[in-house]
């Protein structure tokens, strides 16, 4: 049997990325491209969709049929919800959050980025910019997805003009300039012909740039998680009551962020005290440090009341304790609109609370950047900035320096449905 | 381990122990399906991980068809004694008797197993039921949340999931509903077979090669058993075949493989052309829209 370290060793690193286009863009033309050209495809998924192509009368198959999953989506020919794609190279495991760009295009996005390490944007040579591409653009920003890829798709039908990939190019770069990229990278291709997806285009001699997926290969994300500053949320406390384990008492949790070793020296959030790491167990046996995003169970030193929701941080990097949240909202929910006074349920690292809506600062339109101060509700794909008081202080951070321990869900008490995305400034 | 990088299989054991951990802390009744199959043994695996050194907080459940494959019925009364859970059945042959459900005229039962779950479901007022569903099965999968929601009659809206963003997972519930939790949603067929080699776990003997009895049906290779008997002119002839997916014995079809091993297993899934549904079952071909159907019905 294979040894439980090596074979673990040779699998390779995971990259999730989000897609985004407005209609007609190529999006799932695109990722029909890069799962049929990795050949992530199998034979028969291929057969089912050359069937449907030739049935409706296409003249070449539609690998767009590849993604649309539902019925009521093939027949209208549209994208309903964010569909989740896999595909591997022997370099990467890739996760595809495919998000729709039309009408709930916000919801879905904010959905899809918020656990984005890149995002695609996708826009028509023929068009250039157009204001989906900024929305999309934007919302990656404030979602704080920390590489971009601008892939300038359709060039076979601009004759591969270089000229007019540049001009696209020049145009996104100053946009970004006003908002926070950290990384971005322009790609021209065709989706349809196959020109710089998987393969270097021969049609593009001009473009010295990787394709679309080398550069998902190589993308260097190690460095985008947080090592700095030690976030565990208190998830479970595992306590057997069996003979065995008769005083094991630990705390179960994913690492949101930083690096924990035995002997390290802690504080529990909110009450203050302070203990040390006495180890970190897991079902494989103790580990000399742990990191995002590790599943794991932290025993104490000393005997301490710590319950789901409480956070281990070190003495000198504290989270913030506070009950007085600012935060950018991204409303989602279809019936009722975010009411100033209004009262919710919030959930947030592992800890849930109430919360009511103390202001509602502004509503921002996400075209124009413009800041509507006379706002008092937010309706469905709105986004605005928020404050609210919660029940119990929230154990954060500003999403800008940790997406974990700084982003939050807003629940409908009624009828429980999650119905807006938070986050905390 | 000194660079803090993690292998993506590392990332989806992590990801799914967090889901198991997050759903005993939050859900009042949770269970998990366990039928025996390669899916639902990696959940329970990951489940006894994620309460280590504590027994898993939950039952587990079988629906069971009346129509396994003996070897993997032998096999979950094993692992489950092994584990230490409690094992409810909740059987669909017990149904039929009482009138509950009417058996297809073509015997196949998979159809007739939802409501025999959702009326469990109620009886024992479970509010959150794992399954070991993988978005990458089948394209309906592929939209579906890790914390799927479900209303009173069990069923599946498409257009009303909710978002789910981060790893804030929405588990509330009104008495009645359910969430159905899928921990290996972002996990592929052949990181199933690799986190069983990687992990040694061990698999009912169907999951591997032998020279079996079976006939050939429409391209596909039924082992003849208990309840798949040739019928007339069918000829009757040995292929070493083993199981992708384990479903009933009288529905599943078998692949040509030479695979005895885990190993052998994953070089062969490597390199394989057709995906574990299209290959091996006889349940998703009926419609292109199949699998939407029944999950709308309450499916799992």
């Amino acid at each position: 049997m294979t040894d439980t370290l090596t074979s673990r060793e040779d699998t390779h690193e995971l990259l999730r990325f989000a897609t985004a286009g407005s209609v007609d863009d190529g999006k799932s033309t695109l990722i029909g491209r890069l799962l049929f050209d990795s050949k992530a495809l199998f034979d028969d998924q291929w057969d089912a969709v050359e069937a449907v192509s030739a049935g409706r009368g296409d003249e070449y198959t539609d690998l767009a049929l590849l993604t649309d999953g539902l019925r009521s989506e093939r027949e209208q020919g549209i994208t309903i919800d964010v569909a989740y794609r896999y595909f591997s190279t022997p370099e990467r495991k890739f996760i595809i959050a495919d998000t729709p760009g039309h009408i709930q295009y916000t919801r879905n996005m904010v959905t899809g980025a918020s656990t984005a390490d890149l995002a695609l944007i996708l826009v028509d040579a023929r068009k250039g910019l157009v204001e989906q591409s900024r929305r999309h653009a934007f919302l990656c920003s404030l979602l704080r997805v920390p590489h971009i890829v601008l892939c300038v798709n359709k060039m076979d039908l601009v004759d591969y003009d270089e000229a007019v990939f540049k001009k696209i190019e020049n145009e996104f770069a100053a946009f970004a300039t006003k908002l926070e990229v950290p990384d971005l990278t322009v790609i021209p291709v065709s989706a349809l012909k196959g020109d710089n997806v998987v393969n270097r285009s021969e049609n593009m001699p001009w473009f010295q740039g990787p394709s679309l997926l080398h550069h998902l290969e190589k993308v260097h994300i190690a460095s985008d998680r947080n090592l700095v500053d030690v976030r565990f949320p208190v998830q479970h406390v595992i306590r057997p009551h069996s003979n065995d384990n008769h005083d094991f008492r630990g705390y179960a949790g994913q690492i949101a962020s930083g690096v924990m070793k035995p002997g390290d020296e802690v504080m529990v959030l909110p009450s203050g005290f302070t203990s040390r790491i006495a180890s970190i167990e897991t079902a494989d046996g103790p580990l000399d440090e742990a990191f995002p995003p590790l599943s794991v169970t932290v025993r104490l030193e000393d005997e301490l009341d710590v319950s789901r929701g409480d956070m281990l941080c070190r003495p000198g990097n504290q989270a913030r304790v506070s009950q007085d949240i600012e935060a950018m909202v991204c409303w989602m929910d279809e019936a009722r609109p975010l009411k100033l006074r209004g009262k919710y349920a919030v959930k947030h690292t592992t800890s849930d609370v109430r919360a009511i809506v103390k202001d509602v600062q502004y509503q921002l339109d996400i075209n124009t950047l413009h800041r509507d101060e006379s706002a008092t509700e937010l309706k469905l794909n709105e986004i605005g900035r928020v404050t609210l008081r919660t029940t119990k202080p929230l154990l954060c951070d500003d999403y800008r320096r940790n997406r974990a321990t700084g982003g939050f869900i807003i629940i409908d008490e009624a009828d429980n449905r999650t119905v807006g995305a938070g986050i905390i400034v | 381990m000194s660079d803090y990088r993690i292998s993506h299989i590392a990332a989806l054991e992590a990801e799914a122990i967090f889901i198991f951990r997050e759903v005993a802390a939050t859900c009042q009744r949770p269970v998990l399906l366990f039928s025996g199959g390669k899916d639902s043994i990696v959940m329970l695996h990951l489940a006894q991980k994620a309460f280590a050194p504590a027994p898993i907080p939950f039952p587990v459940m079988h629906v069971d068809t009346g129509q396994n494959f003996a070897e993997v019925i032998d096999y979950r009364d094993r692992r489950v004694a092994e584990a230490g859970v409690q094992l409810i059945v909740a059987s669909v042959q017990d149904a039929i008797d009482r009138g509950m459900v009417v058996e297809p005229p073509d015997g196949t039962r998979n159809r007739i197993q939802t409501p025999v779950l959702l009326e469990a479901a109620e009886k024992y007022q479970f509010d959150a039921l794992f399954g070991g569903a993988r978005r990458d099965e089948e394209k309906a999968r592929a939209k579906e949340r890790v914390f799927s929601f479900r209303d009173d009659f069990g069923q599946w809206d498409p257009k009303n999931q909710r978002p789910e963003l981060w790893n804030l997972y929405n588990g509330r519930v009104h008495p009645g509903e359910q969430i159905r939790v899928f921990p290996l949603s972002n996990w592929t067929e052949l990181d199933v077979w690799r986190y069983i080699g990687s992990e040694d776990i061990p698999l009912p003997e169907v999951y591997f090669s032998a020279e079996r009895q079976v006939v050939d049906r429409g391209g596909m290779l039924y082992a003849v058993n208990e309840f798949i008997k040739p019928r007339e002119g069918e000829e009757v002839f040995y292929e070493k075949i083993r199981y992708r997916t384990v479903g009933d014995a009288n529905l599943t079809a078998g692949v040509r493989s030479e695979a005895t091993t885990i190993d052998e297993i994953i070089a062969e899934v490597e390199v394989t052309r057709i995906t574990e549904r299209g290959a091996t079952r006889g349940d998703d071909k009926t419609s292109e829209a199949a699998m939407e159907d029944r999950k709308r019905e309450g499916y799992f």
